[in-house]
This record gives C-alpha cells, structure tokens and sequence, in this order.
C-alpha cells in the first residue's frame, strides 16, 4: 500500500524539481508557445482564498467547539449540532462549490475570490469544531471549578483559563483543516474561476494554485505539464510540510502547558 | 494528544492575591480586592449571557449553513425538477437518427441523471473492490503483528496519503495511471476477460471506469484503513488472550476475536470510505473519460455526478441544463448525507464503549 504513495513522491519530486526555477515564483502565467512562466498570481491568489477562508472558518469552528463542550454538553441541541457538522464534512466540495455559486456569485453576477474564499471557510468549520470539543472535553474538571472558585466569570474563564489550556490541540485542528482546504479545487471552479493574470483584490476572479494544477494537468502541451508538476511540488511541500508540524508538536509537547 | 497542564502563571492574573489567605480583617480586605478587581474587567451577568448566546448563534450557523445549502439546491433545480419530475433518474430518450438511448443532450434539451448515477455507484463498487481488502490488510499489519518501531512512520504516512490533494492524484493518474492502462493492463484484461463482456478493447485511450475505480481507491483506502484500525484496537486484549488459550493460530485468532468483534465498525468504516469515492470530483473528473452513456464494458469511458458538474456547470448555457446539473449535485447531497449518517452510527455504535470516548 505504500507502493503508490512513494510512486507517486517520487515522480511528482523528480518531475516538480526539473522544471522548478525562480520564474516559478515571480513571474504570471504566459499564453501557449511561450516558455518560461510561472505561477506566481496563483500562489498569491491561493494564499488569499485560504487567509479568507481561515477567517471564516477558523472563529466559528472554534466557537462551535466552545458551544458543544462548554455549554451543551449532553443538550439535545448538542446532539443535533454535532451531527449537523458531521453532515458538513461528508458534503462533497463540488456540492459545496455550486451552493456557493448560486448563493454569492449568482447574485454578484461575476466570480469573486471572496465566494471561493467563503466555500474553503465553510468546509473548514466541521474539522475545526469537533477537535475544538474533542481537545476542551479533555480539559479536566478541577481547572474549572479553579477559575470559578475564585471568582472569575464564566466567559472570562472559558477563554483564559479552559481554550487556552486546550490551544496546542486547537491549534492542531485548524492546521489540518487548512492542509485540507488548500489543496481543494472542485468548490474553487465556479466561485474564484481561475486568472491569468496578477490580481489581489479578492472581489475579482483569482487563479489558485489547485486550479491552475487542475487546468495545466488537462492541457495538452508539455510546457503547461511541466509546470503542473511544479504547482504540485508546491502545494504538496506546503501540506506535508503543515502535516508534520502538527505531528511534531503533539508529539513532542512543544506546546504542551506553553501559552 | 497533548497532556493538559496549567501552570499557576495562567490563574495568577485572575486572582490577584498572592498568598492572601491570612486570618481576619485581613481576607475580607483581599475579597472586596479581588471583587473590585473583577468588577473591573466585567464581571456582570450581561457579558456572561452574551457569551453564552454568541457561542450558541456560532454553532447554529453549522446549521443554518446546511439548511441554507439544501434550499438553494432544492430551489434552483426546480426547473428540472418540474419538467421531469422522477423520470430524471430513470428515463431515457431515442436518438431519432440511430436509435440508440440517448440520455443527455444540452442542445436539444433531453436530460436524464442515468448515466451518471451508473457510473458514479460503477467506479465507487470498483474502487471499494480493490481497496477493501487491501485496507483490512493494512490496517491487521498494523494492529496485530507490526514491530512497534514500524508502526509510527506507517500512520504516519497513512495521514499524509489522506492529505494529497486530490488534484494531485488526478495529475499523476493522467500523466502514469492511464498510459499504464491504456499499454499493459486493459488489453490482458481483455484477453483474459473479453468473453464476459465486462471488458472491451473498443476503448484506446486508456481512460474509464476502472481507471477511476483505481485512483479512488488509492484515495479511500487511508480513510478505511484508519478508521478499521481505530475499531480494531477496541477491540478487549482479554478476547485475544482467551482465543489464543484456547489453541487458535495467529490467524485464527485474528479471524475469530479481532474481525468478528469489530465487524460492525468495519462495515461502518467501509461506507464512509464510499461516501468519500461517492463525492470525489476532481480526480475522477480527470480520468473517466467524460462520456454520458452507459456501457457495460468496465474499460469504456464514463462519467459520475461529480464528473459532469464540474465539466459542464461553467459552460452551461441555458436554464433547463444548468437546473438539471444543480439536481444532480442535490441528489449527490442527499446520497452522501444518508451514506455518512448510515456510516458514523455504525462507527459510533462500536466505539461508544471504548475508554477514549469522555462522555
């Protein structure tokens, strides 16, 4: 089973490696033809489809998370909601991608960054959530009863005292929310669309790395091949490179009691 | 999972009376000390109930997000919904020219979900084929007989195999998978299977069903794996023990404790894997070949509900066609949703008892 993972590490690092170069970074997309081009805008784009999408998704996970363990424990509410955003996570992005479409593009009447960037939040809410609840029911009692002993109100003793004890997991969360939303492409097709060229106002349609991979890949010119295999490369460093840091830190502690 | 620990520097702000706990009008001196201070920072009953309600609208908005979801999609399919009613799952046209079925055609306005509902449960039993038994596999190596030293980096690569973007598996599949199809694999499955008639040699490119079953069950198999380890290793030590007393081999009892107690869970993990196959887009999208028919050769090209929204819905032009897409993404809403809430009772059904859970 590890047959195809270290296949496909293989190829995509010889691959990605050769046509790596500086102009991958700093330079825009060129029309077929040309060589030389890079991807810049994408890598720029993708980094504000997912700081937009964090913003959303990253405060009312973590407020979810507070409501499921804090308050409702054991409410029926609680119940529903929990499974609500179990319900959440298995919806398919492209279902995701067309809701997002006719809800914010349709009425703006042109793509935006802004909608991709609000379908990537919304499919960061379910993971944010539940290991929000998972790592704050981990929180023992006495902590609690600490804070309100002495005084301390309930809010107060919720953010200072219960979220920040339980931060390093939390934390740990949002990473693999966004490691998993970044590479995502399928709600991205009819929300950001794509551009070739340099934009950062997000209310305009803006190239993302996953998608310019996905139209390169299908494109039958060995140039724009060749440059998928480096968007590739990018976008894999960045999640292996998300994945191990969330690794290290819960194993190693590094976090563990830090503030 | 991190170990909790709070050290006296987090509670020092809130309680400002270092060592305060001295006899007399002293203590009453530090109460009314720390009240003030309080009072100070708000603590009032409104900041608390308003804390209160903002936590509880954040967590409806999980809600409100699935409600509102489900509305658009019901409410822009109703074009299509109205024209064909049912029929749109079932029914198919004739083409006048050739006489063959005719399922979907933009042009002429004919269209009919079949095709895509045959390919998409086509790949995704495909795809459960070769991953199953290959995840119970895996996911036995690493609970029963793995050295410990082996089994960190093998989790450890099973979490990165579930974060490759699904992109990226499609681009490897277009650029290795299908010219390996499409040279080695389909014609000996001809020759070895032609006389069934599941596979044909009409098909040169190499892409179709089994192309997509493959790839999605390289992207299932970490899904099922993890999560049939995670039932396994409920499962007693004392059952083991007992079999194993009793003379059973290692694969006995493996067979008889560990598989059979934890069926259910297994079962479980294997339909969430298929909610995953079920959903999947891009990659599928890459590789199946993008034909709306329906064919019995598993080697001919195909498309699944995914697949054809994300070809088409940008290039729809008109009304009926763009609806007809949004009921399919509905369909593939209310599917998916069934099959994770079937999937996660099961799960959960098993893994209740299980000291992990703090409830």
């Amino acid at each position: 089973m590890i047959a195809p993972l270290v296949a496909i590490f293989v190829y995509l690092i010889y691959k990605g490696a050769v046509s790596l170069n500086l102009d991958f970074f700093t330079r825009n997309p060129v029309p077929v033809g040309e060589l030389g081009g890079g991807m810049a805008n994408a890598i720029v784009g993708s980094a504000i489809l997912l700081g937009v999408g964090s913003l959303i998704g990253v405060p009312v996970g973590i407020s979810g998370g507070i409501f499921l363990a804090e308050f409702g424990r054991g409410s029926r509410l609680a119940t529903a909601i929990r499974f609500t955003a179990d319900v959440l996570n298995g919806v398919p992005s492209i279902v995701m991608g067309i809701a997002i479409y006719s809800l914010i593009v349709v009425p703006q009447k042109h793509f935006s960054a802004l909608s991709g960037g609000v379908a990537l939040g919304i499919m960061m809410i379910p993971t944010v959530c539940r290991t929000t609840e998972e790592m704050l029911l981990m929180v023992p009692h006495a902590v609690r009863e600490a804070a309100l002993a002495l005084g301390v109100p309930n809010w107060r003793s919720v953010l200072a005292i219960t979220v920040k004890t339980a931060s390093p997991g939390i934390i740990t969360g949002c990473m693999l929310a966004f490691a998993r939303v970044a590479g995502e492409t399928a709600p991205l097709i009819f929300t950001a669309f794509g551009n070739s060229n340099w934009t950062v106002n997000p209310n305009e349609a803006m190239a993302a790395l996953p998608l310019q991979i996905y139209v390169y890949a299908l494109s039958p010119y060995d140039e724009w091949h060749k440059l998928a295999w480096a968007g590739s490369l990018v976008l894999i460093v960045l999640i292996v490179a998300a994945v191990s840091l969330v690794r290290y830190v819960t194993s190693r502690g590094v976090l563990k009691g830090a503030s | 999972m991190p170990e909790i620990h709070i050290s006296q520097a987090q509670l020092q702000p809130e309680a400002p009376s270092p060592g305060g706990q001295g006899p007399g009008n002293r203590a009453s001196n530090e109460v009314s000390r720390v009240r003030v201070h309080l009072l100070s920072r708000g603590n009032s009953a409104w900041a608390d109930r308003g804390f209160h309600w903002l936590m509880v609208i954040c967590a409806l908005t999980i809600f409100g997000i699935v409600a509102l979801i489900a509305t658009e999609l019901v409410l822009r399919s109703q074009l299509a919904w109205s024209k064909f009613g049912f029929k749109f799952f079932f029914s198919h046209f004739t083409n006048p020219d050739t006489k063959l079925p005719l399922y979907w055609d933009p042009v002429n306005g004919h269209f009919s979900a079949l095709p895509f509902l045959y390919g998409t449960l086509v790949s995704s039993f495909l795809a459960l084929l070769i991953a199953v038994p290959l995840a119970i596999g895996v996911a036995i190596f690493l609970t029963e007989m793995c050295p410990q030293l082996l089994r960190g980096p093998l989790a450890f690569v099973t979490e990165l195999l579930a974060a490759i973007p699904s992109v990226i598996y499609g681009l490897w599949a277009v650029t290795i998978l299908v010219p390996l199809m499409r040279e080695q694999v389909n014609p000996l499955l001809f020759k070895l299977l032609g006389w069934t008639g599941l596979t044909s040699d009409d098909n040169p490119t190499g892409l179709g069903f089994l192309t997509a079953g493959v790839i999605l069950a390289v992207m299932i198999l970490p899904i099922i794996s993890s999560l049939t380890r995670e039932v396994m290793s409920t499962v007693p030590h004392s059952q083991r023990e007992a079999v194993l007393a009793l003379g059973a081999t290692r694969w006995e009892m493996i067979r008889i404790a560990v598989l059979r107690n934890a069926r259910i869970g297994i079962v479980g993990a294997i339909i969430l894997g298929l909610g995953r196959a079920l959903g999947e887009t891009m990659a599928v999208a890459m590789v199946i070949g993008n034909s709306p028919e329906i064919h019995r050769s598993i080697l001919a090209n195909g498309s699944t509900m995914a697949s054809v929204i994300a070809n088409e819905f940008s290039e729809a032009s008109d009304e009926l066609h763009m609806s007809a897409l949004i009921e399919i993404g509905l369909a593939l809403f209310v599917v998916t949703i069934i099959v994770n809430a079937i999937a996660r009772m099961l799960v959960w059904a098993v893994t209740r008892g299980a000291p992990a859970q703090t409830r």
